[in-house]
Parts: structure tokens; C-alpha cells; sequence
């Protein structure tokens, strides 16, 4: 098998506990909510055991304010397009990916205006800025935790602080931190958190969620079967059925709740220590390689383990395809779907080679790409 | 890096587009292998078939038969 390094696409070792929960689900769940029978009930059970241990997680305070989606893009959609509309404002940054910018364009077309706070040369979010974006109709700051890019992390307290002086919304994207960063909503002032569970939190793809704080509305995304209410014309209005339309991805949501099994088991921290140690070690031994440009803060540990380079003059394309056809080193390439943040960065035209490391991964399959690194840029 | 030499890149709409593409392909026993699309062709993600540029026209007949949709072919010294 070759060495996986693309884990923040997807983390594709998943812990044995998580196929296992997916494959025993496969084989007894019913479909939550639409029965008062053995079968339903146990999807119904798992189903909100997760919601428990998604709220616990992330400082929600209440599961039943945790909605599940596909993925975070479906629960950023959900957030951005069912917040905000013409005539409003909202601040976002250059750091995001195209789940939170391209609801906002569409918006943008529809007559809501954006505002995106720009970066350091490092990729840094440059937060003495944010003030002078806000303007008398601004709803929001959508922001994302940490780059999936560089993967650069932003300050939640301070940018939670700032929005509540404001009487601002805070929305959060946590794709590439849900599991390994710490979230608390409460205390940081987080109004909609968005998760996907196949990332960092090592959970099956099609699930992720949207977390919303307590008293806040969202206009649903879609409306249809919910298993209650079955006479009304609208989608009930209760969290979390509504914004949970048609039946959910109940086996896959066993998986993720097997992931959050293991991440509570393992420990957040342990994790992300991990991940971190593999990180630097990797910087550690490409950073002085002649022609290689390393991309990002790599100064601090409060960050996501995702190391983004270029070869010299090197298409991003040309080098991936390299460590994949010659070493079996799995890599990111081109764009990452992060069009501002390449534009902040300089490397429209190149692209950067993204390096993301995982709890699987080991100092042998760091010290192997290094080599690789190192080979194709003395070449 | 590796010595860059002539090749012939198919570049495509959709995953799905690329994947039909090497599906026939592979059926069909034609040389070749999905890449990374080359920065030069594409600004976005995505994949790209790369094969030798003699069986340019070979390809584009290949295509017309299976009916399989792709963007460009382009000879790139890649």
C-alpha cells in the first residue's frame, strides 16, 4: 500500500471500530423516526447518541441543536443561504474554501454584499482589519477555523469576542479542525458551527453537520419527510428536525458515532500532538532543501497538520503525480478549491503540493516523503 | 523531476467525464494513465488522461465511436 499524505480531503484509515459500526448498522437499522419498532428505535437511539457526543464535543450544550447534513458543504449552505439575503452584509476571509464562498457569491448576485478580510505573507488571517469591514447592515462574520490550504488556524475567542462586541453572527467552518482543535460555542461566542465527519473526525463520507446555538432560526435548505407532523403543509419548525428533511445517512452515522468513540477513547489532544509531531518533522526535513518554498505559519502548534510546498518553478500537477507514479505518496495538487487564498499567496498558475498528515500516519511515511521531496528537487 | 517529454493530455468537464473516459479506455485496451490536469491547461481541480501524442487521432475516433465526452486534447511538452 502506498503512503496516504491527503487526509485533509479525506482521511482515508479510518479506525476498525468505524467499519465495524457501519457494517453492523448495515445489518440491523431501520430508519430513525419512522417506527416505534426494534429496528427504528435503534437507528433513532445511535442517531442521538451522536447528536449527544457531536454537542458534547464542541461545547453546544444541547444535542438537539445538532443537525446532520452530508457534509459540511451542505451545512454551509444551509447556514449562509438560510441566514442571510439581499440588502444584508457579511465578512468573510481569503482563508475560505469554495463551501463558503460560492453560497456567498450567489447571494452577492441575488443583492447581499461581501467583504473578504485579506492575509499575511504567511497565509495569517490579518484580524486588525476585521473592524474596518463592518458596516451599519453587516449580519456576519463566516469563518472558516483553519485553512485547508495552508493550514493556518484561526483564533476563535478573539474572532468569537469581536463579532459579539459587534452584535454580529459568528459562524464557524470546522472541516479541517472538528476533533483534533479545540471548540467550545458557548464560551467562543460560536452562533452555527459547520462540520463534515469524514475529515479530522475520522467518520465515513456523505456526514457531517451544523451545530446552532440556542434561540437562532436558520430557513431550511429543504423541506419533506420528517417521521412527525405528517399533516402539515411546512417542514416542522423544531430543531433538529428542521433542518433534517428525508431519512439520514443513519449507517454512516453509526460510523461517525464509533469516530467519536475513539476520538473521546484516544483524546483530542493526543491526536492533534500527533498529527503535529509528523508535521514538523516533515517541515523539519524539506524546509532546507534548495527550490522548495513552504507555504503557511509553521512557527505554531495551534494549527492543522497540512504542510502545502512548491519545487522550484515545478507545475503543483507534475510534482503530486510524481510522488504518486514513482513513490505511491497520495498528494493534493492545484487549486485545493481555495481560489482567494492562492490568489493571496501568489500561486494561481502553479498550484501548491498539500502534504496532510492523519493519527495513522507514521515518522517512517514522513521520513519517506521527505526523501522523496528531496529527490525530485536535486533531480 | 523527471525529463519532460511530448505527451498527449485529454482534459475534461467532470470526474464523471474522465472516469467513462478511462473506462472505455481500459476496456478497450488503450495505453495511458489519469493524472493530475497539468496547471498549464486547467487553473481548477481535476484529472487528465495522458498518453503518447501518437494516438491523437486515434483517441479523438475512439471517442466519437463510444460517444465519451472530454474538454480538450492538447499535445503538451509535459
Amino acid at each position: 500500500m502506498g503512503i496516504y499524505l491527503d487526509n485533509a480531503a479525506t482521511t482515508m484509515q479510518k479506525p476498525a471500530s468505524v467499519i465495524e459500526a457501519v457494517a453492523a448498522a448495515m445489518g440491523h437499522m431501520g430508519n430513525s423516526g419512522r417506527g416505534a419498532y426494534g429496528e427504528a428505535l435503534d437507528a433513532s437511539r445511535i442517531i442521538y447518541g451522536t447528536r449527544e457526543r457531536i454537542s458534547e464535543l464542541v461545547g453546544l450544550g444541547n444535542p438537539k441543536q445538532v443537525a446532520f447534513t452530508c457534509n459540511s458543504t451542505e451545512a454551509l449552505n444551509t447556514a449562509i443561504l438560510g441566514l442571510f439575503g439581499p440588502g444584508d452584509h457579511v465578512i468573510s476571509t481569503v482563508m475560505e474554501h469554495n463551501s463558503v464562498l460560492r453560497p456567498l457569491y450567489r447571494l452577492e448576485k441575488a443583492g447581499m454584499e461581501v467583504s473578504f478580510c485579506p492575509c499575511d505573507a504567511k497565509g495569517r488571517l490579518r484580524t486588525e482589519l476585521l473592524s474596518g469591514l463592518v458596516k451599519e447592515n453587516t449580519k456576519a462574520l463566516v469563518c472558516t477555523h483553519a485553512s485547508n490550504l495552508t493550514g493556518n488556524a484561526n483564533d476563535l475567542t478573539a474572532l468569537g469576542a469581536f463579532c459579539k462586541e459587534r452584535e454580529l453572527l459568528f459562524v464557524v467552518d470546522a472541516s479541517q479542525t472538528a476533533g483534533v482543535l479545540p471548540i467550545d460555542m458557548k464560551a467562543m461566542n460560536i452562533d452555527v458551527l459547520c462540520f463534515t465527519g469524514h475529515k479530522s473526525l475520522y467518520g465515513p463520507q456523505g456526514t457531517g453537520g451544523i451545530c446552532v446555538r440556542e434561540g437562532l432560526s436558520i430557513r431550511p435548505l429543504k423541506s419533506g419527510g420528517s417521521g412527525v407532523h405528517t399533516y402539515l403543509k411546512e417542514h416542522p419548525a423544531e430543531m433538529p428536525t428542521a433542518l433534517e428533511a428525508g431519512t439520514l445517512n443513519g449507517h454512516g452515522i453509526a460510523g461517525l458515532h464509533a469516530a467519536l468513540e475513539f476520538i473521546r477513547d484516544t483524546g483530542a489532544e493526543t491526536i492533534h500532538r500527533h498529527e503535529i509531531k509528523l508535521l514538523k518533522r516533515f517541515y523539519q526535513g524539506v524546509r532546507e532543501i534548495p527550490s522548495v518554498k513552504v507555504y503557511g505559519d509553521l512557527d505554531t502548534d495551534y494549527r492543522a497538520a497540512v504542510l502545502a510546498l512548491n519545487i522550484g518553478d515545478y507545475d503543483s500537477s507534475e510534482v503530486s503525480d510524481e510522488l504518486s507514479y514513482r513513490y505511491g505518496i497520495s498528494t493534493r495538487p492545484g487549486a485545493h478549491c481555495a481560489p482567494l487564498m492562492h490568489e493571496a499567496m501568489g500561486t494561481v498558475d502553479q498550484g501548491m503540493v498539500r502534504f496532510s498528515f492523519s493519527w495513522f500516519n507514521t515518522e517512517e511515511e514522513v521520513d519517506t516523503a521527505i526523501r522523496a521531496v528531496r529527490e525530485l528537487a536535486e533531480e | 523531476m523527471r525529463k519532460k517529454e511530448w505527451k498527449l493530455i485529454v482534459t475534461f468537464h467532470t470526474t464523471a467525464d474522465a472516469i467513462a473516459f478511462e473506462k472505455s479506455c481500459k476496456e478497450s485496451n488503450k495505453d495511458g494513465r489519469m493524472i493530475p490536469v497539468p496547471r498549464e491547461l486547467s487553473a481548477g481541480c481535476g484529472l487528465a488522461w495522458c498518453a503518447v501524442p501518437e494516438v491523437k487521432e486515434e483517441l479523438e475516433r475512439f471517442s466519437a465511436e463510444k460517444g465519451l465526452s472530454y474538454e480538450e486534447m492538447t499535445e503538451l511538452f509535459y
